[in-house]
């Protein structure tokens, strides 16, 4: 008995470390760049670090104080608006300029995939400042046209136009980058379906209602989930045109602005990571629900 | 105060500090420590070295390549990390990560008493620092206390105030220059109606200048004695300074183009920007920032709340301080000393900058200096008068730096919609207590 057990008790071992083998090395970064830095963020949002009196334990009262910042629901409730208005647009679009690539009825097709994809390519710092000096009444496009037609067009800048503007940024970034999402869903649909839908006497509309929405619809779920993640981390948009605007976007205009101001301009890190973890969990959960009910419709 | 502010520069930075943000802020403070001895500072100096210099004042080129030649084991890396409160909060950032600080930082009087309390930067008075009372005006040599015992940086410039005016826009509209800020208010109304495109001035809200103007009317909205502060920016200079500077707002009269950007350089140099009150280090900056508008511009004393009156009020004003965290301080306080009291304050001076030191503010060599660019005239006369009359008794507070932050998100509102001055500086005063109550400062009344 012995004969046989110690090679079988040898070769489980071996087997468990050769696994231990493969995962290691993803896991250590995994603990390191991943895992670490949230676990630090929590232990910092258990602490409040004061000019005067130092650092102390505070248990859970940057959370309750986070739950009750009017700054932070502000900032929440603006990047939920801009939520729930820029991204069905930028979706919408998106899958228009997909459908018309995959329609095979447009002239230059490769064209236009590479000029509408090609603003994603800009780095999001540069696309603001074009922008932003496309949007300025006195020098910029918009001033242009005010002298040249001798109208005056409101200045997307002000606090009330704003958020459109950054949305307007945002759509222009962004179309191009969904549109390949899209497109290339719809390219791995087999033609056999097509020709079964063409000799069964279906539209172009019935096809697409009927065989190209639906087959594409995973890549619907995931397009919504990565911009709802994005609206959520509205950063480098607003910040660049602070500068142009510091009047129109405040230092809590989104949430990750809110965690800057907190953490640099305010030195107040473990209230930032608060906020930065409250938001980590939101983003979460509303991610996770789009999930679902998208996986269920799949079903 | 001075020189560009640089967009794309300072957006990188914010979307790396964010990137940061999670993991590098917890840094610790070792305490202060100081420097060496001066016999150490000159050790430093002939052993040599490389320091990293953070500034934005444009003088300081000439000043390091002088200090090279002069010093040739000695590399000095001179680094525009951003204006003001953008390399502040880069500063904040490398301090706290515990990496990549500088040697030496350029940090506005107003703003020091933030790093102070910190820690962040050394006490330089063992290293010779404190051999050089007398030897810088007394304004900014308080100031460089930072309300304490120590001396926290050495003063490089100061800002007594005027009210520079494109001469050629004033004399085209037949407008007198002002003297007081109710013609200041006449006046915008004048050159606004005769040309709608000329504003008095360009202003969406600048702490800054608002504490500055206060602090000329004869406010102290601040009151800080050790860890104990009090805000109240209802008293009679906040008042004065609110319901004038309303008249302009509530008019639409200041231009509203957002300070150092390109479009308020272009407003300088185009004659669509007629006036600038600000501080005595800008000539620099016209000449490098407005050249094309060379002659058109003349100094005037700043206008006066009370007519006939000699008020001023210094604005913005830098020095050269000693990060805690810096590898070489001695040699770091060599550079600060040969740039802010010794052959560079000369250089600095040649080109344009407004001196701290007192043999220099009271020389007739300085005092005649012609201005090839405000078409000759000897504006240091002015500037040192000023200098003379700054209103005492003015104090920031020792978290300035993040009052300021928010002066937009408060005062600044009253640029963008129904809400006054009054209200808006109600509600920074509000916003500035709550913040000194969670940092455990003692509110007064």
């Amino acid at each position: 008995m012995a004969t046989v057990s110690a090679p079988l008790r040898a070769a489980r071992r071996r087997r468990s470390w050769t696994g231990w083998g493969f995962i290691g090395p993803f896991m250590a970064v995994f603990a390191l760049v991943f895992l670490a830095p949230i676990g630090y963020s929590v232990y910092l949002s258990l602490f409040r670090d004061q000019l005067i009196g130092g650092n102390h334990y505070v248990g859970l009262a940057n959370y309750r104080q986070a739950l009750q910042d009017a700054q932070f629901w502000e900032s929440l409730t603006r990047v939920s608006l801009f939520l729930l208005i820029q991204v069905p647009i930028m979706l919408f679009l998106a899958l228009l300029v997909a459908l018309a690539l995959d329609s095979g009825r447009l002239y230059g097709r490769d064209f236009f995939r590479i000029a509408i994809f090609l603003p994603y390519a800009v780095p999001a710092v540069v696309a603001t400042l074009m922008w932003g000096f496309m949007y300025g009444t006195r020098f910029g496009l918009v001033g242009n046209i005010n002298d040249a037609f001798g109208i005056s067009l409101p200045d997307p800048l002000s606090p009330d136009l704003v958020l459109a503007a950054i949305g307007n940024i945002v759509t222009w970034e962004f179309v191009g980058y969904n549109m390949l999402i899209f497109y290339s869903a719809l390219r791995v649909i087999p033609h056999s379906m097509y020709e079964a839908a063409e000799i069964d006497g279906a539209g172009q509309l019935r096809v697409i209602t009927a065989i190209k929405l639906p087959a594409i619809r995973g890549a619907l779920v995931i397009a919504t989930i990565f911009s709802i993640i994005g609206t959520f981390q509205l950063f480098n948009e607003p910040a660049i045109l602070q500068n142009l605007a510091p009047n129109a976007i405040t230092t809590d205009y989104t949430p990750n602005i809110l965690t800057y101001s907190l953490s640099f301009s305010g030195q107040q890190h473990n209230y930032a990571a608060t906020v930065a973890i409250i938001m980590g969990l939101l983003t979460m959960v509303v991610a996770y629900v789009v999930q679902l009910r998208g996986m269920r419709k799949d079903a | 105060m001075s020189t560009r502010v640089r967009p794309l520069a300072r957006g990188l930075g914010l979307a790396c500090a964010l990137a940061l943000a999670v993991t590098a802020c917890g840094g610790s403070d070792d305490g202060g420590s100081g420097g060496g001895s001066p016999d150490d500072v000159q050790a430093a100096l002939e052993q040599g070295g490389k320091i990293t210099v953070w500034a934005w004042e444009p003088t300081l080129e000439s000043v390091v390549a002088d200090f090279e030649e002069k010093y040739p084991n000695v590399q000095v890396d001179l680094v525009n990390a951003g204006t003001a409160n953008d390399q502040y909060t880069a500063l904040q950032n490398a301090i706290s990560a515990g990496s990549g600080v500088p040697d030496v930082a350029q940090i506005e009087y107003y703003a020091l008493g933030q790093f102070a309390i910190a820690d962040s930067i050394a006490d330089l008075s063992s290293m010779g620092a404190s051999d050089l009372e007398g030897t810088f005006s007394p304004g900014p040599w308080n100031s460089v206390h930072a309300g304490g015992e120590g001396i926290y940086g050495l003063p490089m410039d100061s800002g007594p105030m005027a009210l520079f005016y494109n001469k050629t826009v004033f004399d085209e509209y037949g407008v007198e220059v002002p003297t007081t800020w109710d013609e200041y208010v006449t006046a915008a109304r004048e050159l606004h109606e005769a040309d709608p495109d000329v504003y008095i001035g360009a202003d969406i809200g600048d702490a800054g200048f608002t504490t500055s103007m206060i602090w000329q009317a004869g406010g102290h909205p601040y009151t800080v004695d050790g860890t104990s502060v009090g805000i109240d920016f209802t008293d009679e200079g906040s008042t004065r300074f609110a319901e004038t500077w309303q008249q302009l707002v509530s008019e639409g009269l200041l231009s509203d183009v957002a300070g150092w950007t390109d479009a308020w350089y272009q407003g300088l140099a185009d004659g669509t920007i007629a006036t600038l009150p600000t501080g005595a280090w800008m000539p620099a900056n016209f000449e490098s920032g407005v050249p094309g508008a060379a002659g058109d511009w003349r100094v005037a004393p700043l206008p006066q709340w009370e007519e006939g009156g000699h008020a001023s009020a210094e604005n913005g004003g830098s020095s050269l301080a000693i990060p805690e965290a810096s590898g070489n301080k001695e040699l770091a306080y060599a550079f600060i000393e040969y740039a802010d009291a010794g052959e560079g304050v000369q250089t600095r001076l040649a080109e344009g900058a407004f001196p701290a030191t007192t043999a220099d503010l009271s020389s007739e060599e300085f005092l005649n200096t012609e201005f090839d660019y405000f078409g000759g005239q000897q504006a240091n006369q002015i500037f040192a008068e000023s200098a003379q009359n700054v209103v005492e008794g003015w104090s920031y507070l020792p978290y300035q730096v993040y009052a300021n932050s928010i002066f937009n998100d408060t005062v600044g509102q009253a640029y963008v919609s129904d809400t006054t001055l009054a209200e808006g500086l109600a509600d920074w005063q509000q916003k500035s207590r709550d913040y000194g109550q969670e940092q455990g400062f003692t509110l007064t009344d």
